[in-house]
């Protein structure tokens, strides 16, 4: 039953326009951000940190572009009633949704493979590392996409969804940052400044865009997408109330 | 059978449905009339629980769905309110995506997506994206959608909407032909299509229930019910003499006073009584028939009466 969810909502990316303008400014922003603001050339150095680094930054917006649409849309044209009335659990409808639009960013990430041909061009780096890096990239992409889903379905205003969804995710992305850290440590006990600090996308993502997959970060950003799609469900349900 | 018991909807402060009980049997087509946010919507989307209501319960078929919701579900074919498809897909692909959710495998998908096509003629925009249809295309993409598993509950909510004149009567046919075994519930406030298609009618206002029977038991409710119309061209002292008729209540002047309308008193019948004293008088008649009573007359009187608590 996901499946076939899942094999509509993705196949709807690609009936508008909207798949193709995602991907042309996906990657034109991955390029600049790598190659003029990241030194690519000028680091010397065979990896990709200065194509992973910008990441985070690139996801704060352009996930929640995609993520506004997937329950906001719905509500507004209707279409949520027809859906909601087949004979489809919610889950499966959240899991769908969401396998869809993190599936559509997984294509467009991949479609950023000529920067991992030059590399391996220009150097001999650690291909595995790079590997590493790009599974590390979709899997936070998951953890904004979750946020993003679960804003969508608070409103049924696409605008609202999106907005929302940058400050959350603008929130997770900061935490962990000394002006965030500092407003923290000063009153609260330190076991919970590194608890705040743990919760950062950037602080799980370092290690990763280095190459690193750890285990603990595997873990977060897995826990991060399960909780917000967990409160997807919720805030669904309890729609239906109202 | 569906069984609604004491079931009530709040949003906030509003009672959209206000303590509603009733039961719908195989083989009836019933029909909500009611003014605009009587309830009739709120209700329909309870009954196919994509709302769940503030108390009571809903029975479809011994399962009820807030418990059994996918079971319950399998055996509803629903058009919501405006008919919602997904814009963006063409005729085509939404009706197999709908297929596939109801789980025909691919010789029975097919089959059961050309039956739909042929049923309500989508022929000539199959391949059309769903955005770009009349607003009758997409009304009939909607009925398509939910009747292509030929569902034992069928739930329409304002299914002849934005059709033309032919295009409701194909679509009332089409509801007519479907409905031996079935359960139907549509939504209208198109009084003739009850008329046309519903045995049973029930008349919702403020979320209550006021009325249920069938058309022909709710237009009896009319004042006008059994009265006769005359149009005389001839025939003095008609008004007074109809008037002194031992069965007659009244005698209205209608018609500019070209024709008159005798009014019975309740249960009795005047047809008999009038066209006797035409006779006796040799008056020149131009007319003279028994009203029916309308539908739209009940509706008026017993909706406008109700005033909200």
């Amino acid at each position: 039953m996901m499946g076939i969810l899942f094999k509509r909502e993705l196949a709807s990316y690609f009936s508008t326009p909207l798949a193709y303008i995602f991907i042309v400014i996906f990657l034109m922003l991955t390029q600049t951000f790598t190659f003029y603001m990241g030194g690519f050339f000028d680091r010397g150095q065979a990896d990709l940190l200065a194509f992973f680094n910008f990441h985070p930054w690139l996801y704060l917006f352009l996930v929640p572009a995609l993520s506004m649409r997937l329950w906001a849309e719905e509500r507004k044209t209707g279409t949520i009633e027809l859906l909601m009335t087949l004979p489809v659990t919610l889950q499966d409808a959240v899991l769908g949704k969401f396998f869809a639009a993190w599936v559509f960013l997984g294509i467009a990430l991949l479609l950023t493979f000529p920067i991992w041909i030059t590399v391996n061009y220009l150097g001999s780096p650690d291909n595995g590392a790079i590997v590493a890096g790009y599974l590390g990239s979709w899997l936070m992409a998951g953890g904004y996409l979750a946020i993003g889903s679960c804003m969508s379905a608070v409103t049924s205003n696409q605008v609202i969804a999106f907005i929302l969804t940058v400050v959350i995710c603008f929130l997770f992305v900061v935490t962990g940052f000394p002006m965030v850290m500092d407003t923290v440590s000063g009153w609260a006990p330190s076991s919970m400044v590194d608890a705040v600090a743990s919760l950062s996308f950037l602080h799980h993502f370092n290690s990763i865009s280095k190459g690193v997959l750890d285990l603990r970060d595997v873990v977060y950003f897995s826990l991060m997408i399960f909780s917000w799609l967990l409160a997807t469900a919720i805030v669904i349900h309890m729609k239906k109330a109202n | 059978m569906i069984k609604i018991d004491k079931l009530s909807k709040q949003f906030g402060p509003f009672v959209a449905v206000d303590n509603l009980s009733f039961t719908v049997q195989e083989g009836e087509v019933l029909g909500f009339l009611g003014p605009n946010g009587a309830g009739k919507s709120t209700t329909m989307k309870m009954i196919t629980g994509f709302l769940s209501p503030t108390k009571g319960k809903v029975t479809v078929c011994d399962y009820d769905i807030a418990q059994d919701a996918l079971a319950a579900k399998r055996l509803i074919g629903y058009l919501p309110e405006g008919a919602p498809c997904y814009g963006d897909m063409t005729c085509a692909s939404f009706l197999n995506f709908i297929a596939e959710i109801r789980g025909f495998q691919k010789v029975e998908r097919k089959q059961r997506i050309q039956q739909v096509v042929e049923q309500l003629e989508l022929q000539q925009v199959y391949h059309k994206s769903i955005d770009t249809l009349s607003k009758g295309f997409k009304r009939r993409v909607g009925l398509a959608q939910a009747i292509i598993h030929d569902p034992k509950v069928l739930i329409l909510d304002e299914p002849t909407d934005g059709l033309d004149p032919n295009q409701k009567y194909q679509v009332r046919d089409l509801i007519k032909n479907l409905s031996q075994d079935k359960i139907v519930i549509i939504s209208t406030h198109i009084l003739e299509e009850v008329s046309a298609v519903c045995t049973r009618a029930m008349i919702i206002a403020h979320g209550k229930l006021l009325a249920d029977g069938t058309p022909d038991e709710l237009a009896a409710k009319s004042p006008h019910h059994k009265a006769v119309t005359l149009r005389i061209e001839k025939g003095e002292g008609a008004l007074e003499a109809l008037s002194e008729l031992s069965q007659v209540s009244e005698v209205k002047e209608i018609d500019g006073g070209r024709a008159l309308l005798v009014i019975p008193k309740p249960n009795q019948q005047v047809y008999s009584a009038v066209s006797e004293l035409v006779q006796q008088r040799a008056w020149t008649v131009d007319e003279l028939f028994v009203q029916k009573g309308h539908l739209d007359e009940v509706f008026r009187q017993i909706t406008v009466g109700s005033v909200a608590p």
